[in-house]
């Protein structure tokens, strides 16, 4: 409720209520981009969420067809989709891992374990890529279906939000790299964590969403009020 | 209270401009981009500002003009509707004005991510590029009004539904990634780089408005994305998000079962968020300029402050009431309805604080002042309407016709235009360290202020009669009498008169630019930081030596027994009392 005691100051009283000058404080180089982040997360969320919430709605007209339930239906065997998940989720405990050792200045593991997330990601994304190409093979094509066409829509979105992802951790990489000040990757290494394990929990929403059955589809659509 | 958060910024990350195309063109100084930020938008502003001339000339004088055609009049009135609200008034406001102000104003040296800020500003220029592309592409501009509905919006039939409506909706996508890099510039700016004793209670109300507005954008304007990526793949490889199984022209087409109701919900979640996004800037630069002029603290400074973050809050539970027409849940209507009218609380304390601020106030009528009263007046006029058209059986008859036209213009263009207006004449000698010309200023804002009402107050009348809006011509109708008419005419004239009396202010601005008196420090005697730079304009990194401490409040005006009737933000306790 620190909010509201702030919004709750008088900064008429009394002048001399917070004399900060010649008060040294500790200064963070992290708090801004810490922010940013924060922000940047809240709007993807935002993002999936207003996609989540019309998939809903499109979803209790009748020509939407589900994507798992039936025999002929891509989804009803996930196994593929498993396979995805596990590469983003090697990825993310890759980073992880890579980050504790910069955090112990153990410099060759903490690049073996970002050289490791960057594969599993790129792996990811080149797997999401493979089960489009399956998808259409089957004629599930964007169009011919609703459900189709937020499948195809919701992997490309959260796709692109991995592949930024990688050029940001790329430059943060190189950026140290080049400075030769290894010792302070732990800080913005830890940014990047952030945002991969947050992409991975988009990512198990979407998973879960997807691959739903009608019956659990009109459930969520229901307890949405559509 | 505890100071949550200050990040002194380290010298060398400031990046010194060396040669003129750092300076100027790839410049990562917040207010050389704010610079940028305004003149394209005041550029794209004008052009809208044509169109909406073209259009008035058509109404007032129907079938005098060969040039005007009805597929053009629907694509005048498209671009005119999207250019003001989004690339002029977000941009000018957010880019500019946030840009110029927010580290002045919270005394840092720049915004803390300006490689970002710089990208921010060029793709903004690109995202009006590819929007003013769109009068040169075969079938030319969308015409399918500002909301850009489906299905009609990507149907043959309306105006630029093969190119112009794919440049449209990528020149938004394209307008979004550039505010979100402003947006996370400036919010992070706000929380991270205050300086010392700037907590967020002491921070004038231009930076509360601004922040919380652009809060407000990073959460709304990823609806717009999503309604304008699901918009273009239903154009483009013919999904069915939105478009539903129908006949066009005689054709069956192959789309099935899609809603266009979706549509206008995610649309209006962005679009009621984006009037404040517009007008929470502009109640916080007005709320500084009157109280400045008026030499008198602002009336109810915390009361203001919760009034921004609960408009702020309000206002994306307020959507629908843009939608009672579209066959809604009538219990949805009555949600809707109740949350507009509690939204107009904090709004109306607004109101009563500005005119409590001017009272028993030291009134000084300079321009800004002039500019920022006649706010008052138009935003309550504008406001009340809203009143009205919230409630869903006054807005059943009202929807679609010229008083809907008259309600939003007084609200959201007239008075964001008082206030930008205001900020120009205020900040001015600021930016450019030089006074524009009273004299002019004064016709100016007469001009513009009679002229409006002069424009929009008969608007209201048109709307009572039942005439109804984007119409090209009204025909043989018989329920809209013959006076209506003459009234259109009347209207015609006076936007033409202020439409040309905005060329008093072009010149004023370049001829004060060229041999203007030098206006010199602090000429309005204001309390807020960004008067306090060691030189005016202020150069790169803004406060030159130290970064300044702030010691109080920014509206200690008259304060009895201070030696001048202002005490600066960051004068020490000490020197402001005599007693």
């Amino acid at each position: 409720m620190k909010f509201f005691k702030t919004l709750g100051t008088k900064p008429w009283l009394d002048p001399t209520m917070v004399s900060t000058a010649g008060v040294a404080v500790a200064i963070d180089p992290l708090a801004a981009p810490r922010t940013a982040l924060r922000f940047i997360m809240g709007m993807i969320s935002v993002l999936f969420f207003l996609f989540i919430i019309t998939f809903l709605s499109r979803s209790q007209y009748p020509d939407f067809q589900a994507l798992a339930g039936q025999p002929w239906q891509p989804f009803t065997d996930p196994s593929r989709l498993w396979l995805n998940t596990t590469m983003l989720a090697l990825s993310s405990l890759a980073l992880q891992w890579g980050l504790w050792s910069a955090r112990r200045n153990q410099v060759n593991r903490a690049v073996a374990g970002i050289s490791a997330a960057v594969f599993f990601a790129v792996a990811f994304l080149v797997a999401q890529l493979e089960l489009w190409r399956y998808l259409q093979s089957m004629g599930f094509y964007v169009s011919t279906n609703p459900a189709n066409s937020y499948f195809y829509l919701l992997t490309a979105v959260h796709g692109l939000h991995v592949l930024g992802g990688l050029l940001v951790l790329t430059n943060v990489v190189f950026r140290v790299w080049y400075d030769g000040a290894m010792a302070r990757l732990g800080g913005p290494l830890a940014l990047c964590t952030h945002y991969w394990h947050f992409l991975l929990v988009v990512w198990l929403l979407l998973f879960a969403l997807l691959t739903s059955r009608t019956e659990t589809i009109n459930r969520l659509a229901a307890l949405c009020g559509f | 209270m505890q100071q949550t958060a200050i990040a002194d910024q380290i010298e060398e990350e400031l990046h010194d401009p060396h040669s003129f195309f750092t300076r100027y063109i790839w410049s990562q100084d917040h207010k050389v981009i704010a610079i940028q930020y305004s003149i394209v938008a005041i550029f794209v502003g004008l052009v809208a500002l044509v169109l909406s001339g073209l259009m008035r000339l058509q109404l007032g004088f129907p079938d005098a003009f060969d040039f005007i055609d009805p597929s053009g009049y629907l694509q005048f009135v498209t671009m005119h509707g999207m250019i003001m609200v989004i690339y002029l008034l977000t941009a000018l406001l957010l880019g500019g004005f946030g840009n110029y102000l927010i580290p002045l104003m919270v005394g840092a040296r720049d915004m803390v991510f300006p490689y970002l800020n710089m990208l921010s500003f060029w793709t903004y220029l690109l995202s009006v590029i590819v929007l003013l592309t769109s009068f040169f592409v075969p079938g030319g501009p969308t015409g399918a009004g500002w909301t850009l509905y489906p299905p009609q919006a990507i149907l043959p039939g309306t105006p630029g539904h093969d190119w112009g409506i794919i440049l449209m909706l990528a020149s938004l996508a394209i307008f979004i990634v550039a505010f979100t890099m402003g947006g996370l510039n400036y919010v992070t700016t706000v929380l991270q780089a205050r300086t010392h004793g700037m907590t967020l209670m002491r921070m004038p109300l231009t930076i509360w408005g601004i922040f919380t507005a652009t809060v407000l954008g990073l959460l709304a304007f990823p609806a717009l994305l999503v309604s304008a990526i699901m918009m273009m793949l239903d154009k483009v490889i013919g999904t069915s998000f939105f478009m539903p199984a129908l006949v066009s022209l005689g054709e069956t087409l192959d789309y099935s079962g899609g809603s266009p109701i979706l549509f206008q919900h995610l649309f209006w979640f962005f679009g009621h968020p984006e009037v404040y996004i517009v007008a929470l800037p502009a109640f916080g630069m007005v709320s500084d300029v009157l109280a400045t002029h008026a030499r008198k603290s602002i009336f109810g400074y915390r009361m203001m402050v919760w009034a921004i973050v609960a408009i702020g809050g309000l206002s994306f539970v307020v959507w629908a009431h843009h939608m009672y027409v579209s066959g809604m849940h009538p219990a949805f209507g009555f949600f809707f309805a109740t949350t507009t009218l509690i939204i107009a609380v904090p709004t109306a304390l607004k109101v009563y604080n500005w005119v409590l601020t001017l009272w028993r106030g030291n009134i000084q009528l300079t321009v800004p002042m002039l500019f920022a009263i006649g706010f008052i007046f138009t935003f309550t006029h504008g406001g009340l309407t809203g009143l009205f058209l919230g409630n869903v059986t006054i807005d059943l008859p009202l929807s679609d016709t010229y008083f809907v036209v008259a309600h939003f213009h007084m609200v959201m263009g007239v008075s964001p235009i008082m206030v930008l207006f205001a900020a120009i004449y205020h900040w001015f000698p600021l930016i450019s360290g030089k006074q524009l010309h009273v004299g002019l200023g004064k016709a100016h804002f007469w001009l513009t202020f009679l002229g409006t009402y002069a424009i929009y107050l008969p608007m209201h009348y048109l709307g009572f009669l039942g005439v109804p809006r984007r119409y090209f011509a009204m025909g043989g109708t018989d329920f809209i009498p013959e006076s209506a008419q003459s009234l259109n005419a009347g209207i015609t004239v006076a936007a033409i008169i202020v439409g040309l009396s905005q060329l008093i202010f072009i010149y004023n601005v370049i001829r004060t630019l060229r041999h203007g008196e030098p206006a010199g420090h602090n000429p309005w005697g204001a309390t807020s930081l960004e008067w306090q730079t060691p030189d005016v304009p202020p150069r790169h990194g803004n406060w030159g030596e130290a970064l300044p401490v702030v010691h109080r409040w920014a509206y200690d005006f008259s304060v009895p027994g201070a030696e001048r009737d202002f005490i600066p933000q960051n004068q020490p306790e000490a020197k402001g009392h005599t007693a």
